[in-house]
């Protein structure tokens, strides 16, 4: 019987690549990393290179056209008082929808990380997960019916006799408009409604990773069920709590689709970068509102950092 | 402890949240078939079908489905390319910056759209890009790459390295490798994260408005629609329809990665 060779004899192309790839690991990481940087360098990084770069042209007043000359006229422009009012406006009522969302979603969170089991705890996944993924516009058109002058909630309100409360409530002018569809208070619930599960499931994470057998030393040393959960179990879950109201703050700060279908046509960041690039064709303003939440964002995200939300993500 | 029983309270808390999260898209399903057609009047004076066939006969939904599927798709495909190359070079090994790459493939899902829509319109206008449906793929496939990775990134890490050593130890190169050995078990994974990415770009509105120039994708439509309503009982029909396209995917993708220690959709 011939003996065959240990090392098998190349087959063409696919063998050479392998055996060159084996001996220079580096060159196949360099390989598989070079298309998605540079898709991520190019289009990502450059477009923000280039809002940056846009927000520092300024609009000539007569003509309207961008003139790309470095100036810093167009950042003096935000605090002009009616801007200045948009961006307190919009922080109000993202910090605003932040906290909702936490108290709304801590049950929610509690329940799944330290009771539901086996069954429940996939009928709580899929009861969170199906909500955050489903269609945007969907969710904010579903409210639209139901907040409208003629929708449910006036005929809840009616059935139960609190109609004349709610007309009473509504005639407020920092709470109502003619009807809720048209309201400030509309715009938070709606926000509330859209944001509030992305803070569920890192909730749930930090609660899910609080050791049961602190929670029996607690009871141990005779804590009711009040102080275990004031001094054990909320430090513990803060940095998820924190962790997930990036999301919230975040995603309310730029949101532009919600308050311009629902509310007083209040403006809010987002809506002003939308309206000053486009009907005003002012794209050096727009540029320049789009990175205040840039800004926010990032000292959002030091605070963050240092309460330890990170390893909580 | 697992011996504790939840308190009272907190079930009800707990299934008021669940609640308020749910009832609001049940509400479409009803409106859907009401015979009020200039109002959202509740409760519906009537219920009917003939809303479907109105809207089946629209000629002016067609054209925007069409272009979202289409948009949709390629954006896919090049989330899946991008997304499944830097999952394994991530899984394969650690490098001087791999930090800065997880963040940077965060980034564009991370910061809220209207940034990355707005870094888009920037971009085209200082390059001198008129808009197309590839602006607006541009955009869509740069954010789905993170879902893609997310699902392929899991699945790789629980992938055991010994099997591609003994693939190359029966003498397969590295094209049969990945043909029969990472592919089959990657493919659940991959497939997840595409339904999810094509979910996601399907829906997706607010870079769009920044991308798109004149072009109407169905969301798109459908924000008109909202903004200035015409006949809306046909809305109703197409968000319907929208909330189908994105639902069913998502069921699909818990179904196919929940075995795994992470499940699809938890990284959006």
């Amino acid at each position: 019987m011939p003996h065959s060779p240990a090392i098998l004899p190349e087959r063409g192309l696919a063998d050479r690549l392998t055996a060159t790839f084996w001996r220079h690991p580096r060159l196949l990481l360099a390989v598989l990393l070079t298309p998605p940087l540079l898709w991520l360098g190019v289009v990502y990084l450059g477009s923000l290179a280039a809002l940056l770069l846009q927000s520092f042209f300024s609009i000539d007043e007569f003509s309207g056209v961008v003139k790309q000359e470095f100036t810093l006229k167009t950042y003096a422009e935000l605090f002009r008082a009616q801007n200045l009012d948009i961006i307190l406006r919009t922080l109000l009522m993202a910090a605003l929808v932040t906290v909702a969302s936490a108290i709304i979603a801590f049950p929610i969170a509690y329940y799944a990380a330290r009771f539901a089991r086996g069954r429940w705890k996939a009928v709580f996944y899929l009861g969170v997960m199906l909500p955050l993924w489903s269609s945007y516009l969907v969710k904010v058109y579903a409210w639209k019916l139901i907040l409208a002058r003629e929708g449910i909630v006036t005929w809840v309100a009616d059935h139960i006799g609190a109609g004349p409360l709610m007309a009473r409530a509504l005639e407020e002018q920092w709470f109502g408009g003619s009807s809720l569809s048209t309201s400030p208070v509309g715009t938070f619930i709606v926000f509330v409604y859209i944001w509030m599960p992305y803070m569920i499931l890192p909730m749930q994470a930090a609660l899910e990773r609080v050791p049961g057998s602190m929670l029996e030393a607690s009871a141990d040393l005779g804590a009711s069920r009040a102080q275990t959960f004031r001094t054990v179990i909320f430090p513990l879950a803060l940095p998820g709590i924190v962790a997930g109201s990036i999301f919230t703050f975040s995603l309310t700060l730029g949101d532009y689709i919600v308050p311009q279908i629902i509310g007083n046509s209040a403006r809010f960041i987002g809506l002003a970068v939308y309206q000053f690039q486009g009907t005003a064709g002012n794209l050096p303003l727009a540029a320049a509102f789009a990175v205040v939440p840039i800004v926010i964002m990032l000292i959002y995200l030091a605070i963050a950092k240092r309460m330890g939300a990170f390893d909580a993500l | 402890m697992p011996s504790e029983r939840a308190s009272t309270g907190l079930k009800i808390a707990a299934g008021l949240g669940l609640a308020f999260l749910h009832l609001p898209i049940v509400l479409i399903f009803l409106y859907a078939f009401t015979t009020e057609e200039k109002s959202y009047a509740f409760p519906p004076p009537g219920l009917t079908l003939q809303w479907f066939g109105v809207a089946w006969n629209r000629a002016d939904i067609w054209p925007p489905l069409w272009l979202s599927v289409q948009v949709a798709g390629l954006a896919t495909l090049i989330a899946m390319i991008l997304g499944t190359l830097v999952a394994a070079a991530m899984a394969q090994s650690r490098f001087f910056g791999r930090d800065q790459i997880s963040l940077l493939i965060l980034l564009p899902i991370a910061l809220p759209g209207v940034i990355t829509g707005m870094a888009l319109r920037s971009a085209f206008s200082v390059m001198d890009i008129p808009f197309s449906v590839w602006t607006i793929i541009l955009g869509h496939a740069t954010f789905c790459i993170v879902i893609v990775y997310n699902n392929a990134v899991a699945r790789f890490r629980r992938l055991h390295g010994g099997i591609l050593e003994a693939s190359a130890d029966l003498g397969a190169n590295g094209l049969q490798t990945f043909r029969h050995v990472l592919l089959p078990n990657l493919g659940s994974a991959l497939l997840a994260g595409g339904m999810l990415a094509f979910a996601l770009s399907f829906d997706e509105v607010i870079v769009t408005t920044f991308t798109a120039g004149q072009q109407t994708t169905l969301p798109i439509w459908m924000l008109s629609e909202l903004v200035r309503p015409r006949q809306r009982p046909v809305t109703n029909v197409v968000a319907i329809v929208v909330f189908a396209v994105t639902f069913l995917p998502i069921l699909a993708a818990y179904y196919l990665t929940r075995d795994g220690d992470h499940t699809a959709g938890a990284g959006k």
